[in-house]
Order: structure tokens, then sequence, then C-alpha cells
């Protein structure tokens, strides 16, 4: 595995992996003993290191380049997957997917952020920060599902917004505020999971829904840790702490009442197993989708207001 | 600032108020554009605005509110709706003391003021970012407020107005601070159902969460003149793309000729302008 690839706190687990995969195919029943004595160790080591996870790490894992895109969980969790693309406007924005699908036996709309591997794919992809040609084409996809009433499964992976020239330019705060504004009354269920980052208004552009579901390792936050702690702490190296005081795991969000449900990943993270994940995504989506499609839609949506209407933290009438 | 700029003395909460950020305080000031001197009480009946060159000062909301209400038509909703820090949210200081302090020299308990006033003889409800308190920044009880005006406008089917000044979403309140980007949406998103207008005003500056939420989706959007107003800061844009930015760039003349605002307004002008909108649109 290339050392870039791997985060630190994953290199003493990954590095006695490598040694039993080594014993193994050296082979021989003598080594038996000590293989299955190695696989105990690795696991223990592995629950060690991941029952007490920093906020910062969370933020590398939810930032993990291995880590499942929203592609990887298209092709895994949905069937006849119809990819369109555009605004209708100006162009297509590689940072954002969507289409037309089959899930869990019902037509849906998939739409979400998508980063790229590698160099080329990254660029392509504009390391997954939409452009307003991004949230200009999720509002037609979703204006679409509405149309056809097909209920809409959003995955969130984005650093934020693109802060460039171009994206003022073509109006992005109101790109975001009018997805916003047009989520709150779609009348068709909307479910939107965060799989790796939830940056910011970028990441909010897609996720105003009727559930909001978190993988174990994502995180969602108003800033990122970098541009908390130079804000602040007026001090790039102070992500760590950042990443703590901004409580922006998928653990806080639950105890702070903004997520529904925290999906469990596979031991070491989405991307050590991500069929597996795949699978515990698929059956937590079609659990709430089957609760959503039994709604009538004016419930549906006076308790999407209600959802959002009741976010906040103050004190007095 | 310049000794003729320094007057200490006692003052009241509100007169304390007009003094934070680049609000001119003292007996003088000197315009930050075209350099004339400026006697402070004839740029406060001016409503801070040089007469020379048209540069608009920033404005307290006491001012504001005056500037815009029928004379004591303005009647203060929801004063007693507070912060809380749920997160427990410690940088070099205690957000709680944060708080503390941006009370004490703002007079309010946080960074909006809401009611319902008259303007030219309209009812309308109205609110006010206080830019004084923390940067206008919008955490929980700006979020919950703007909430209110916006029901508050829909149940009485009269205009809701917000005149903004907000650096965007308070990062002390984390993702409850992002959240209520949805949460005034999702209560204008109503409003807009029901056909009741929405102008907003946008005043410098307007950026961020705010900009990036209910203040873009005004049935009419208003600027005051240079009014700064874009989604990501200046100095993230460049810093990413490694260049300067244009001249101009986020101001209210580069919106309107970008489409984005439907008109610039003196500040002179901006409550006549306001009356005609509300007769046009009722």
């Amino acid at each position: 595995m290339a050392d870039r690839q791997t985060l630190e706190f994953e290199r003493p687990i990954l590095e006695l992996e490598a040694k039993i995969e080594e014993l193994k195919r050296l082979g021989g029943s003598a080594l038996q003993a000590e293989l299955r004595q190695l696989e105990r160790r690795a696991r223990r080591l592995q629950e060690e290191v991941f029952s007490e996870l920093s906020a910062w790490q969370k933020v590398q894992l939810s930032r993990h380049p291995q880590r499942p895109f929203t592609l990887d969980y298209i092709s895994r969790l949905t069937a006849d997957f119809f990819e369109l693309h555009g605004d209708r406007h100006f162009g297509d924005d590689g940072a954002i997917v969507g289409g037309l699908a089959q899930f869990s036996g019902m037509p849906v709309v998939v739409i979400g952020h998508q980063k790229g591997r590698g160099t080329k794919e990254n660029v392509r992809r504009n390391f997954g920060m939409p452009r307003p040609e991004g949230y200009r084409k999720a509002l037609r996809l979703m204006e679409l599902a509405a149309r056809f009433q097909r209920p809409i499964l959003t995955f969130i992976d984005t650093p934020g917004a693109y802060p460039g020239i171009d994206a003022e330019e073509r109006g992005q705060a109101e790109a975001i505020a009018k997805n916003l504004e047009v989520m709150a009354r779609l009348p068709v269920p909307i479910i939107a999971t965060v799989i790796g980052e939830g940056g910011s208004g970028g990441a909010l552009a897609l996720g105003v829904a009727d559930r909001i579901l978190m993988l174990e390792y994502s995180i969602y936050s108003v800033i990122s840790p970098e541009g908390c702690a130079s804000i602040l702490w007026k001090d790039q190296q102070r992500v760590e702490v950042a990443a703590q005081e901004l409580k922006l795991s998928a653990q806080d969000l639950r105890r702070l009442g903004v997520n529904d449900e925290v999906i469990q990943e596979p031991p070491g993270g989405a991307h050590r197993d991500p069929e597996a994940m795949a699978r515990s995504v698929a059956e937590t989506l079609s659990r709430h989708l089957a609760e959503l499609v039994a709604i009538p839609k004016a419930e549906l949506l006076a308790r999407r207001y209600q959802k959002y209407r009741a976010i906040g933290a103050v004190r007095g009438a | 600032m310049a000794w003729w700029n320094r007057k200490r003395e006692k003052r009241e909460a509100s007169q304390a108020l007009a003094e934070k950020r680049s609000v001119p305080s003292g007996l003088w000031h000197k315009c930050g554009q075209c350099g004339e001197i400026l006697e402070t009480q004839r740029l406060v009946e001016s409503s801070r605005v040089c007469p020379k060159c048209r540069h608009h000062f920033v404005m307290p909301t006491i001012e504001r509110i005056a500037l815009l209400c029928d004379e004591g038509s303005f009647v203060e909703e929801d004063t007693t709706v507070e912060p809380e820090d749920r997160l427990g949210f410690v940088d070099t200081r205690r957000y709680v003391d944060r708080l503390r302090s941006a009370a004490k020299s703002a007079g309010v308990p946080d960074a909006f003021r809401e009611g319902v006033a008259r303007i030219e003889g309209h009812e309308v409800a109205i609110g006010f970012f206080v830019f004084e308190f923390m940067g206008g920044s919008m955490g929980s009880v700006v979020g919950e407020k703007i909430a209110r005006l916006f029901e508050r406008a829909l149940e009485r089917r009269i205009p809701a107005i917000i005149c903004s000044a907000s650096g965007g979403a308070r990062m002390q309140e984390g993702i409850l601070s992002l959240m209520q980007m949805a949460k005034t949406t999702v209560a204008l998103a109503r409003l807009r159902e029901a056909g009741v207008p929405f102008l907003s005003v946008l005043l410098h500056p307007t950026t961020g969460g705010v900009a990036a939420s209910f203040a873009m989706l005004g049935d009419i959007i208003l600027a005051e003149p240079k009014a700064q107003i874009g989604f990501a800061g200046p100095r993230v844009i460049e810093q990413t793309i490694r260049q300067r930015l244009p001249p101009g760039f986020q101001r209210a003349e580069y919106l309107l000729a970008h489409g984005m605002v439907d008109a610039i307004v003196e500040r002179h002008d901006l409550k006549a302008r306001l009356g005609q909108l509300i007769r046009l649109l009722s």
C-alpha cells in the first residue's frame, strides 16, 4: 500500500497485517498458532486505535484517499444507473454527479459530490469542490425528481464550495441558497447521507432532507478545521484542537440532534471493506426510505419544516 | 485613530455601539475614501454618507432603524431570545466570554434585532443584523429570530424586509450555525410559496452563510453602494487561485453587472425605494 495513502495511526495496524500476509505466504502448519495469535493482535490493535480516535483523526479518515466516493456507492447500491449531465445554463460540473437509478426496487434520483482518485481525476472533479453549475445541475435533477415523483438520495462528500473568481462571478451564494429553498419544499422524500467530508455550505446545498444520515467516520462542519484554526487561533497548526472544538464528528452531531442515525463502518473504516460498507448503507437507506414513502406529502413537508426549525441552541422564549 | 477622533466619556449602550468597527466617533472624522475631514455631527445627520464623495460609512443598527422605519413605529420582538454555548467552544477565549463582552459593547444579546414597523405607512416585518455584535455572525439566535420574522410576515401577510450585514456563519456554534442557513431558508420558502414579498437589503458586508441562504433569495434584492457581497472571502480566494483579485470584485456594482442584484440604492433613498416596492408588490 502506497505510503501517502496511509494515515499515520493506521500504519502499525497495516504493518502487522503485512507481516501476517507474509507468514501466510510462507505457509507451513508450524506457523498456524503464531498466525492466529498475530491476527488476534492485529484485531485488538485496530480496536484499540479506533476506539479512541480524536476528532482530527476522524477528519483524516473522512478524507481518506481510498474511502469509497459517491460513484462507488451508486454502483454498489443501485441498478440501472443513468448519469445525467449539465445545468442547462453554463456547463457540467464534475464535482457533482447524479442521475436516475433503481434502488431497493424503487426508481430514485441519486445526486452526490464526487471526489477523484489521482491527479487527473481530481482535476476533473475539482477535488469534489462544486461550482455554481454543480449546484444548478443538482437543482435540475431534484426538480426532475419532483416532477416524476422519485425519492431523492444525496451523498455528501466535499471539502466545500470552490472558492474561485469564476464561482463568485456566476453566483455561488445564490446557487447554494436556491438549493436550500427548493429542497425545503420538494414534495418527495429526501435522504442525505454524509459519506465523507461535509464541508460547509457546499455540503448543505445537497443536505436539506427528511433524514440526515452520517457514516461513523464522516464529519460535517461549518468550516474546515484548517480554516477555523487560521481564523480563530491565527495559527494553521492548531487543526487538532479546532477539530475538537468544532464538534464535527458523526457522534457529536447525533448528540446535537442534527443527524438521525450514524451508520457503523467496518473495522478500520469504510475503505477497509467498501462492500460491507455499501451493504450497511443500503440496508439503512432502504429502511428510512420505506418509512418516508408511507408519509403523506403534506405531512412530509410539515415534518421537514419542523426538523430544521428546531435545530439550534437558544435560551428564552 | 487620530487624536481628534478620540473622545472618551461615559456613554449609553446605544452610543457605545456607535463606536464599534469603522463607525466614526469623536468630533471629527476623516473620510476613508476621499480624505475629506468631516464633522461627526454633520456625518450622522447625513446618514453617515460622505457629502463630498458619497462614501457610505458603516451605520450603527440603531441609526439604521431610525432611517428606515416611520418615526416611533418599530416595535421590537423576541428580545428575550439569548445565545447558549451548546458546544462549550473555546478558542483563544471562551465563547461565553466573547458573547458577554459583545453584548456589553453592542447593548443587545446577539447579532439580530427584529420586529414590526411601518415604512411610509405600510406595515412590515423587519429585521436588522447588528454588525457591531461579533461581525453580525449568524448563530442560533440570529437564525431563530429570522425564522420568527418570516413566520410573522406569513401569519400577518405583511412584507418581510431584512437588512443584512454579516461575515457569515458563527464558527463558535459549529454545525448549529451552518444549520441556521437551512432553518432561515425553510422559513423563507413557505413565505415565498404564499406570495408574501421578501425584500432583501444587502449592506457592507454580506458574505458566507448569510449570502448563501435567505439574503440572496429576496424577491427583490437591493444593495448599498460598494457593499461587499459574496460567498467566499477575498483572502481565501486569493490563497486558492494565487492571484490578485480584480478591482471592484464582490462589490455591489460587480454584482449588479453580473445580474445578481436588482438595484444599488443610496442610503438616503433606501426608505423611499422600499416604500415604492411595497406599493408595487402589494
